[in-house]
């Protein structure tokens, strides 16, 4: 069996990357991507985290694997509100780079 | 209707035309004329039905006409308003309604009714006349119309509404507040023409001087009321029991009863309203007023009703007075009228403004009327009240007909003098024969000629009354106030009328209008026949003929008529050499004056400088009241009272808070309060400034900071809690 810590690493290493790309990047879509892969790495170790739980216990819980299921609807939620504001900000903008969308400047 | 709703209706008649001319028609000169006409006229009517049913009533002075209401109810008594007519007020009312009648009428041509308006006239100015074209072109300067013309017929109906009600009243609270709208009357009419200093000067001088008396009079008034609890004229004057109460009773004063008190406050009334000495210097001045208004009140009516006081008072003055010893009020009076006749007349001496040899001599006519009530001559001072008023009226009335006339001469050559200064008159009889002759009329019965004028015959029963008293200091001060009477009677009559005229503008005057003169034709008749009611029955030849009807009428109010006097031929032939030798002197020192320039000012001398300023009265006045008056209100309580002390501390009282504020302000207010919230200001910008840079609108940004927050927290847990 794989160890857990192999899991928790590669999700560590999922989110770093989301993460770089959530601060880094100047396209706002990649900045979602970027959430997204959060996300995601959330849902790695969540899984992970139950696998490893239930064994432990030998009893058949669900409520990671429900869990991670609405993580993945709110993500899917969040995505399309995301696209849409980012698709209204560019229209009104003709840009798509968040720098240059500074109104709340003080 | 009974008589008393009759004489209640004689007062309100002038009033009302009074309100009516405010409120209603005082721009309509022609309706405001006639309501006040109206008036006076329905007055007049009615006052001549009262006196004629007075005088045929029997026992009148017992049982007066009298009705009464309740009107200020005062604790356990109470003031009653009411009217009464006794032989005493009957008398009053029968020449009251005729001069204000005769002057109503008079005034309308004095203020040239119908005439054209003048170009520069002005309110508060006497007309200056007006110029007009001819029909054949050529240009005249005519008088013209007052330009406040219904305001003055508002003001004399008002005035002659105090003067009914004065009469007519019951009671001394309604007679001092008949007195007291007369005062002001008197006041706006004086200065009817108040664009001029003068008038101006003489409407405060008037009703200052004249309010030294009421304020005296109003002490009186008090003084009976709360003494007896009336001031109803039946129950003090004619109750034996309050008399003899109040002549018994010690006033605070040493040595004088109160009813001794109470007649001399009384008196002082009259002092101020009837002009005697020391309070007459209003007078002469009030002939700043026009004409109509110096015969009106100064001359028959207002300044009668201070003599009317003291008649209508004569019980409670006269009080203890056993015929022989004078009490002291009429001692006073008989001194101070005896004393104001005389130096009245002797100022009138040099005068030589028409108006003012009339001022002075009412001044010495009411002194006379004064002196025959200190004498005990209750009927002789209410018959020269009433022959003097027609007289006096006639008198003033012709002098505004005079200057009328020299008016029109000044405006037709356009000459630079006085149209008032007998000097510059001269043989006006020629240009002005109405006016003469009736003038002539009133002046011999103010000298007192004999027989035929009414002066005489008033003026004869005073200096019998005086000499019969035995008091013969003021029998011969009367005498010789007569002889300069007469005298200056003449000078003035000669210098006007006599002669020749002294001036182109004398050559030019012209008659009156007949609106003006009819009132003095009216009040001839009068000057002279009125004497004739009261021939005495003692008199020589002619004594008996005539009952002496006056005496028997009016002596009636007294409750126990004053013992015939002892007759004595003395004063009658004192009175006959006065009369006549006063106006044969004075007709023959001014028959021959042909320079506008007094043939006595030489001869005279500095006697003469006296007269002409009037013993300088004025002027002490000026010296002793005024000059200290003004000191006290100007440097003592102006200058050192008020700015000195108060002003001063209060400026330092100032001073101390200003400078306590500004201490507190530099020390406290400045550092602390002002620093504390400058700080927050400044505080919460600078640190949102420091803030603002952080908002820098990239969300990346943010999360960035975000993150290294959350390290560093997560870092600061870890060490603090993990590993401590």
């Amino acid at each position: 069996m794989i160890p857990i810590a192999w899991y928790l690493i590669f999700s560590a290493a999922l989110f770093c990357i989301g993460l770089f790309g959530a601060l880094a990047r100047k396209n706002a879509v990649a900045i979602l991507m970027g959430i997204e892969l959060m996300l995601n790495a959330v849902n790695v170790n969540l899984i992970a985290f139950w696998h490893y739980y239930a064994q432990i216990h030998s009893r058949p819980y669900v409520h990671g694997l429900a869990f991670t299921t609405m993580v993945f609807v709110v993500a899917a939620a969040e995505v399309a509100v995301g696209l849409a504001l980012v698709i209204s900000a560019y229209r009104r903008r003709q840009t798509p780079v968040v720098d240059e969308l500074t109104l709340l400047k003080g | 209707m009974t008589v008393e709703t009759l004489v209640v209706f004689i007062p309100l008649m002038p009033l009302l035309a009074f309100f009516a001319i405010v409120l209603f028609t005082h721009r309509n000169n022609a309706v405001s004329h006639w309501l006040a006409l109206i008036g006076a006229g329905l007055a007049w009517l009615l006052s001549m039905v009262v006196f004629g049913r007075a005088i045929q009533t029997e026992d009148l002075s017992q049982h007066p006409f009298a009705a009464a209401i309740q009107w200020l109810p005062t604790g356990s008594t109470g003031l009653e308003i009411g009217i009464q007519i006794d032989p005493l007020s009957a008398v009053t009312l029968f020449f009251v309604a005729w001069t204000v009648l005769m002057i109503f009428i008079y005034s309308i041509g004095y203020h040239n009714f119908g005439q054209p308006k003048g170009e520069h006239d002005r309110p508060g100015l006497p007309p200056h006349g007006a110029e007009i074209q001819d029909a054949h072109g050529h240009k005249h300067r005519v008088p013209s119309i007052e330009p406040m013309y219904a305001r003055f017929f508002a003001l004399i109906s008002l005035f002659a509404f105090a003067m009914f009600l004065l009469v007519v009243t019951d009671n001394l609270l309604t007679l001092y507040v008949g007195w007291e709208i007369m005062g002001l009357c008197s006041y706006l009419l004086i200065g009817f023409w108040y664009g001029k200093e003068s008038a101006r000067n003489a409407m405060i001088k008037a009703f200052l001087t004249t309010r030294v008396g009421d304020v005296f009079m109003l002490l009186g008034l008090a003084a009976l009321y709360s003494l007896t609890g009336t001031l109803n004229y039946q129950a003090i004057l004619n109750n034996p029991v309050v008399l003899n109460g109040l002549a018994s009773a010690n006033s605070p004063l040493a040595g004088i009863s109160w009813a001794g008190l109470i007649g001399i406050l009384l008196f002082v009334g009259t002092i101020g309203k009837s002009a005697q000495f020391p309070l007459h210097i209003w007078l002469p001045d009030a002939m700043e007023g026009p004409t109509p208004v110096s015969a009106m009140i100064h001359a028959a009516t207002m300044v009668s009703a201070g003599v009317y006081l003291v008649i209508r008072f004569f019980p409670l003055l006269s009080t203890g007075w056993d015929g022989h010893h004078l009490t002291l009020p009429m001692l006073l009076m008989g001194g101070i009228g005896a004393f104001t006749a005389l130096f009245a007349a002797t100022i009138a001496l040099a005068q030589n403004d028409i108006k003012r040899v009339l001022a002075y001599s009412t001044i010495s006519q009411l002194g006379y009327m004064i002196a025959a009530l200190g004498v005990g001559a209750y009927v002789a001072a209410a018959f020269h009240l009433i022959t003097h008023a027609f007289f006096k009226a006639l008198l003033f009335l012709g002098s505004g007909s005079v200057i009328h006339g020299m008016e029109h001469g000044v405006l037709h050559t356009g000459e630079k003098i006085d149209p008032q200064n007998m000097l510059f008159m001269g043989g006006l009889r020629h240009k002005m024969p109405i006016t003469f002759w009736t003038f002539l009329a009133g002046g011999l019965a103010l000298s007192g000629f004999p027989l035929i004028t009414a002066g005489f015959w008033s003026k004869d029963e005073i200096l019998s009354g005086a000499y019969a008293s035995g008091q013969l200091l003021i029998f011969w001060v009367l005498a010789l106030a007569a002889l300069l009477t007469a005298f200056y009677t003449m000078r003035q009559i000669t210098l006007t009328f006599l002669g020749k005229p002294r001036s182109q503008s004398a050559e030019h005057a012209q008659e009156s209008r007949p609106v003006m003169t009819a009132p003095l034709v009216v009040l001839s008749f009068f000057a002279i026949t009125v004497g004739w009611v009261g021939i005495p029955q003692y008199f020589p030849l002619i004594g008996g003929i005539l009952p002496n009807w006056f005496e028997e009428f009016v002596g009636s109010m007294l409750l126990s008529p004053a013992e015939k006097a002892h007759h004595s031929l003395l004063p009658l032939i004192t009175s006959l050499v006065v009369a006549l030798g006063g106006l044969l002197l004075g007709w023959l020192a001014y028959r021959k004056v042909f320079q506008p320039f007094d043939p006595l000012e030489k001869p005279l001398g500095g006697v003469y400088t006296l007269l002409r300023n009037k013993y300088y009265v004025d002027e002490i006045y000026q010296w002793a009241f005024i000059r200290p008056a003004r000191w006290l209100a100007e440097t003592l309580t102006d200058r050192w009272l008020d700015r000195t002390i108060i002003d001063g501390v209060l400026h330092s009282l100032g001073n101390f808070g200003m400078w306590l504020g500004k201490t507190l302000r530099q020390w406290i207010d400045l550092p602390v309060i002002n620093g504390a919230g400058d700080l927050t200001a400044s505080g919460t910008r600078n640190i949102g400034t420091y803030l603002r840079s952080l908002q820098s609108g990239r969300v990346q940004l943010y999360a960035t900071v975000g993150l290294g927050l959350v390290a560093a927290v997560a870092i600061l847990i870890y060490f603090l809690w993990v590993i401590g």
